[in-house]
């Protein structure tokens, strides 16, 4: 069933990416959007042209043409951010707001919790925080942070 | 070297400082930079660009050499930013050069770094000298213009959160001020009742060694002795009783007006806080901290701090009696003292983290509560009454464990205390028998001294629950205080200006609206006049509602001004400024009490008639006076049932009463049949009538009164003109209405909307 596209991919000098349908005609800045990206990101992907429609419904990326697949992750890559804390290295106070300095997969950095309700629970051991900006930081399971991280975190749920 | 600094360098790094001077050149002025926080792989890193009058200049901490572009034709620098991450790209006419990504909080900095670069450019090419606006005052910390009328910088302002100090609860005092005399009165009358409780320890002293030693020695009990120190025993005890009395009273009638100042006062900042605000909290965990916390934080300034305060007074009017009496077997009853509050002080942070922790879980069952209950309808139909009843097991499961491990170190603590009471009376046993085997003190000393102690450790065992009580205090305390500090996103102006009336010309001028890090409009410039009814249209989600709600000024504007009549609606004051605009909302609200009180909302004055004038034009009259009790019939959650036209007619009235210059229609007819919408249609035109109107409508046939269509996308104006225009041009409102006409007739048809398969290969045959 995994039939060649019927449609061509490819990114522009601009860098933006670009739609060809099967009739030619092309679209530019398209943006691939995760339709699960928390609970299940490998699983429904969705191009978007630039009005916000969908255009091709991708069921898994591993069905795609090997180019393609790696345009897209590289394109998801670059607009997906949602840092991974691996450690707690110190906060500021154990009273909100408060600044947390993490050891992320993206590296070191720290932000502010503006309070409590900012740190969701997804599941019963992961969560997402939710820093003053906006940006949300995912702890995938707060039960294999170490022993330190584990007690900061404890202070907050 | 020739070049000057830019004033905002001060704030950068001297490492960074160092790096850049040793690349400009001679005559090279520095005129804005940012410092970027994220590397192009999105990992944490630092970088800085920088836009000088020769050129951009970039490097990443990472990077050897510095990158740079000097001005030519074609460049163009832009930004745009998607989930909290920004995007700066640097584009030449035929491709990117390059580009940065950043968190989004100097989001600001970079437009003002876009906007540099760009005059730069225009300069270099045409070698027109930038027009400079008049010098603003600019933030000396992160460079951005201030605002005309503020000194605080908006942008730093948001960003500063420094964390509350532990002794929030001294905050109380901006609360207990009015009532100082009166505390202080309570204070000497504590001070004496205490007092007068440590007498009848004392005459026991006497009691023994005078009269019952003497008479187990054989000699005749005393009784005029044993009448007079039976008779102080009752003097004191009386004494203590009334003084006792009255101090307790008097401080409990103070605390409850320092409780109830504290809720009055918090309720009404909250209601002057911004929409902003109650979208991001959860109205159970509101209501809690608005009925539950200041409970106990009146219980705990009533009862414990009293008690506490007694306590304190009582142990150290106690010291001073035993070192009196005896300075060394004093030392000994007091050496377990620093122990037990040594022990107090080690407990107490777990216990504070563990209270607090119960708390945030209290308002996550209250939180299920309000979720579910006014949901129940949708519980009910899709019959998940058990799935809501694991929600709530779920929480309340969650708050069991946390109540468990705080009540294992809570449990263990009361015991411990009373054991090293024990310790403690067995020391001055062990001493006071010694000392009396000595000749050093009388039996009469040491029974004076244990029933002194006596009460002093069960004190001290009472005072120890004081710890956890004050935590708790502190802890809602903290939790009122942190609706009390949020300053109103939609602050009040500090030099007001005073509009008497108002034509209702609006003007908006380069509007822009950032909703966290998502920006909802941009670049709107639009101008109503006076008595102009405009309809904006739009997919949802294209802003329609975000630029009511900026017009209103439930928020306020990012960028860009809006102008009523000429004023920046920012220097209005808020209530006035909204007097004039009169709003019906899509699902209107109507409050407990009768139709006549809900209609005078706005106007609580009105005269009957006024009221009645206002019903006959929204052509509500009719259908009140079929209700029973007419006017005075009760609607709202526990009254009347309205139906949903009724309800939009009564709040149709409601906006007709307070007359207002400027209206505002939410989606006032989507929620209703068509039928009843023409009856509401007939209302909301002698509602329009005369005013300026702006009206957000789904269907765009109820439109075609307006003058002028501003077609909204994707949080920007795409076109603006009458129906008939917009149709003929054939652009974006042409399709939305072609697209609607179709809806409509397939609904007349009553079609079954054809489900529109995904086009990739999927799992449908």
């Amino acid at each position: 069933m995994s039939n060649a596209p019927e449609y061509h991919l490819h990114r522009n000098a601009y860098g933006r990416m670009v739609f060809t349908d099967r009739f030619g005609s092309a679209q530019e800045g398209i943006v691939p959007v995760r339709s699960f990206p928390i609970t299940n990101p490998d699983q429904g992907i969705s191009l978007i042209d630039p009005h916000g429609h969908e255009l091709v419904w991708i069921e898994r990326l591993a069905d795609l043409p090997e180019d393609y697949r790696l345009l897209i992750e590289a394109e998801l890559a670059s607009r997906e951010f949602m840092p991974e804390i691996r450690r707690l290295l110190r906060v500021s106070s154990f009273i909100t707001p408060s600044t947390w300095q993490v050891e992320t997969d993206r590296g070191e950095v720290s932000f502010i919790l503006k309070g409590e309700e900012d740190i969701r629970r997804l599941t019963t051991t992961s969560l997402m925080i939710t820093d003053s900006h906006g940006i949300h930081f995912l702890i995938r399971d707060r039960l294999t942070l170490d022993r330190h991280s584990r007690k900061l975190l404890d202070h907050f749920l | 070297m020739q070049q000057t600094l830019n004033p905002s360098l001060n704030t950068l790094p001297q490492a960074w400082v160092d790096a850049l001077l040793s690349q400009l050149a001679d005559g090279e002025n520095v005129l804005a930079w940012i410092k970027i926080d994220l590397n192009t792989q999105l990992h944490f890193s630092e970088g800085l660009i920088v836009v000088t009058n020769q050129r951009l200049l970039a490097k990443m901490t990472s990077d050897e050499i510095w990158q740079e572009w000097r001005y030519r034709p074609g460049l163009l620098l832009t930004q745009r930013d998607h989930a909290g991450v920004g995007y700066l790209e640097l584009f030449d006419a035929h491709e990117r050069l390059t580009y940065w990504r950043y968190r989004l909080g100097n989001d600001i900095a970079v437009s003002r770094l876009i906007s540099c670069f760009m005059r730069q450019l225009d300069y270099h090419l045409t070698g027109k000298l930038p027009l400079l606006t008049s010098e603003q005052a600019q933030c000396p910390k992160c460079g951005a213009p201030l605002p005309a009328d503020q000194e605080e910088c908006p942008v730093c302002d948001k960003q500063s959160h420094a964390p509350p100090s532990t002794w929030t609860l001294l905050r109380l005092w901006r609360f207990a001020k009015p009532y100082k005399w009166r505390l202080f009165i309570g204070f000497l009358l504590t001070l004496c009742s205490t007092a007068a409780t440590l007498v009848p320890p004392y005459l026991t002293m006497p009691l023994m060694d005078n009269v019952l030693i003497p008479y187990q020695n054989g000699q005749p009990i005393n009784t005029d002795l044993v009448t007079l120190y039976l008779s102080g025993l009752l003097g004191a005890a009386v004494l203590a009783w009334i003084l006792g009395w009255t101090k307790t009273y008097m401080l409990a009638l103070i605390s409850e007006r320092i409780g109830a100042d504290l809720r009055t006062t918090t309720y009404e900042h909250l209601l002057n806080l911004s929409q902003q605000y109650f979208g991001g909290k959860r109205t159970g965990d509101l209501m809690a901290r608005i009925g539950a916390e200041t409970d106990r934080i009146n219980l705990f300034l009533s009862l414990h701090l009293l008690d506490f305060a007694t306590d304190v007074i009582m142990i150290a009017m106690t010291a001073m009696i035993l070192v009196s009496i005896n300075p060394w077997l004093a030392l000994v009853t007091l050496v377990p003292l620093p122990i037990i509050a040594w022990l107090i002080h080690l407990v107490r942070d777990r216990l504070r983290i563990g209270f607090e922790k119960v708390d945030r879980i209290w308002a996550e069952v209250n939180n299920v509560l309000a979720d579910t209950i006014p949901g129940i309808r949708v519980v009910k139909a899709f019959a998940q009454e058990k799935r809501e009843s694991a929600r709530f097991h779920a929480a309340n499961q969650r708050n069991l464990q946390i109540n468990d491990r705080v009540n294992r170190i809570w449990s263990l603590f009361t015991p411990t205390v009373i054991l090293l009471t024990e310790v403690g009376l067995l020391i001055v046993w062990i001493f006071g028998i010694w000392q009396i085997s000595k000749d050093e003190i009388t039996v009469g000393v040491l029974t004076a001294f244990l029933a002194y102690i006596g009460r002093f450790y069960l004190r001290l065992d009472s005072m120890s629950r004081i710890v956890s009580i004050t935590q708790k205090a502190a802890a809602g305390t903290k939790r009122i205080f942190d609706i009390l500090d949020h300053v109103s996103s939609v602050p009040e102006s500090s030099n007001p200006v005073h509009l008497p009336t108002v034509h209702g010309q609006i003007e908006l001028r380069n509007v822009g609206f950032r909703y966290g890090t998502r920006s909802v409009t941009r670049d709107i410039n639009l101008l109503i006049k006076p008595g102009e009814m405009v309809g904006l249209v739009g997919h949802s989600g294209s802003g329609k509602s975000t630029l009511v709600n900026l017009i209103c000024r439930f928020y306020d504007v990012t960028e860009g001004i809006i102008l009523v009549d000429g004023h920046d609606i920012r220097s209005l004051p808020i209530a006035e400024y909204r007097k004039h605009i009169g709003l019906v909302l899509q699902e209107p609200f109507l409050f407990y009490g009768t139709i006549a009180e809900n209609i005078a909302y706005g106007k609580p004055g009105a005269a009957r008639s006024e009221i009645v004038a206002a019903a006959r034009a929204a052509h509500a009259h009719e259908f009140i006076l079929r209700l029973p009790h007419g006017y005075d019939s009760l609607v709202g959650e526990r009254g009347q049932a309205l139906s949903g036209g009724e309800r939009q007619r009564i709040s149709i009235a409601r906006a007709l009463l307070i007359n207002p210059r400027i209206l505002i229609l939410d989606e006032a007819t989507s929620s209703v049949d068509t039928t009843t919408e023409k009856d509401i249609q007939k209302a909301l035109d002698n509602l329009v009538r005369g005013r300026t109107t702006i009206a957000i409508a789904h269907r765009l046939s109820t439109l075609r009164e307006a003058s002028r269509l501003i077609v909204l996308d994707r949080g920007k104006i795409v076109e603006i003109g009458s129906h008939a225009e917009l149709m003929a041009r054939e652009g974006y409102y042409y399709r939305l209405y072609q697209a609607q006409a179709r809806n409509v007739d397939t609904e007349d048809r009553s079609f079954v909307v054809p489900i529109v398969e995904h086009s990739a290969a999927g799992e449908l045959k």
